[in-house]
């Protein structure tokens, strides 16, 4: 179990904070999961990678904890997110760098379009391994990531950033 | 005919982030390869996706580890579990083969090309080792080339069916050598790419070279 959760924590724990956005819920939460694992562990049955049951179990139980939570408090947090748009596009791109503002906008995307963000880009998770963890069908997890780029183009857009696509 | 034709580039648009994070099959990549190669539109559209998928990487490896309280949490929670009977133990040998077997030939290949840098490294450390030794005679371990020296280094994803000879023969065309990693689950290497710090432009410029290269999936500027 040690080894097991060397190796993977750090990813689940990134993974699960960018849905719950609280650093002491996302270190309660991984805890939980490896403690899942552990009790069922002789449950894997090995026709996913690890790394995939992982995330699965990860996000199951931080969207049980993001629905008991508040409605006002997820509304403070996406208000957070989108913040500090009072500059206007061009004081914004003086003040910041492209990536900056790109990572900001990744930031600002819905749960479900950060979500999937997450798992291509940064967990390198394929077509049907998303399909696995988010279960949804594999021709929904290309569309899905096409619109999560589309709102992200938006965001940029709206940042005075205009990349000709789409 | 059209409309099929059409249909097969929406399909291979939907692609790209996949392609650039390596994750397709060796079939998918290649079909994606062929339109980027006959399709300039789409290729500048594919920068794009390179472009997020680096930014992505950045976002979330600045969101740091958790603290030893989750580990030292679980291990508490695991201890207060009931004790298992011998009929529901957990079976190491069987998860330890499911676990291996669940590994997918990409993730094999990672870590088949991971092991053969890591040997081919060692390979080289020996070498210098060597080489060091029989010219300078024996010198104390305080005296050695420090880790940490200065430079220009970039963070580079190899494409996953690059090989070691692949690697070799660009690490030498570009004069660069692995200063570090891979990172654990990222396979990111650190590659240093001048012995003197180099402006952002020319890092910039740098980087931009070696993205042409068909053996990187993936490289940005690492921190100076």
């Amino acid at each position: 179990m040690q080894v097991l959760f060397a190796r993977h924590h750090v990813r689940v724990y990134r993974f699960t904070l960018r849905l719950v956005r609280n650093e002491a819920t996302a270190e309660d939460l991984i805890s939980e999961v490896f403690l899942d694992v552990w009790r069922q562990a002789g449950k894997f049955e090995g026709r996913a990678a690890v790394s995939t049951w992982l995330l699965a179990i990860a996000r199951f139980k931080a969207l049980s904890v993001l629905r008991r939570k508040p409605e006002q408090e997820l509304d403070d947090e996406t208000a957070e997110a989108i913040e500090d748009t009072s500059d206007n596009p061009e004081v914004a791109l003086q003040k910041k760098e492209k990536g900056a503002i790109l990572r900001k906008c990744m930031d600002a995307l819905s749960a479900e379009h950060r979500e999937i963000i997450d798992l291509v880009y940064y967990h390198e998770k394929s077509v049907e391994e998303v399909a696995e963890i988010v279960g949804i069908p594999e021709a929904t997890v290309k569309t899905r990531m096409f619109y999560a780029r589309k709102k992200l183009a938006e965001l940029l857009k709206a940042q005075g950033i205009e990349r000709g696509w789409p | 005919m059209n409309t099929k034709n059409k249909e097969m580039q929406e399909d291979i648009e939907l692609l790209l982030p996949w392609h650039a994070a390596g994750t397709l099959s060796r079939r998918d990549a290649e079909r994606v390869e062929r339109a980027l190669a006959n399709d300039n539109e789409l290729a500048s559209r594919y920068e794009l996706v390179r472009e997020e998928l680096g930014e992505a990487i950045r976002l979330n490896e600045s969101l740091g580890a958790p603290s030893a309280r989750a580990m030292q949490s679980l291990f508490a929670k695991i201890d207060a579990e009931p004790v298992r009977t011998p009929r529901t133990s957990f079976n190491v040998a069987a998860w330890f083969t499911g676990f291996v077997s669940s590994f997918q030939p990409r993730t094999l290949a990672y870590a088949a090309g991971a092991a053969a840098i890591a040997i081919l490294l060692q390979a080289g450390f020996l070498a210098n080792f060597v080489m060091q030794d029989s010219q300078g005679g024996p010198t104390l371990a305080s005296h050695g080339t420090p880790q940490n020296g200065t430079g220009a280094y970039v963070l580079i994803r190899f494409n996953p069916q690059a090989s070691v000879s692949d690697i070799s023969t660009f690490l030498a065309e570009h004069k660069a050598s692995i200063a570090g990693g891979p990172a654990a689950g990222s396979g990111l290497f650190r590659l240093k790419v001048a012995e003197k710090p180099v402006g952002q432009a020319e890092l910039g410029a740098i980087v931009k070279r070696m993205q042409g290269n068909p053996v990187v999936g993936f490289t940005v500027p690492a921190a100076q």
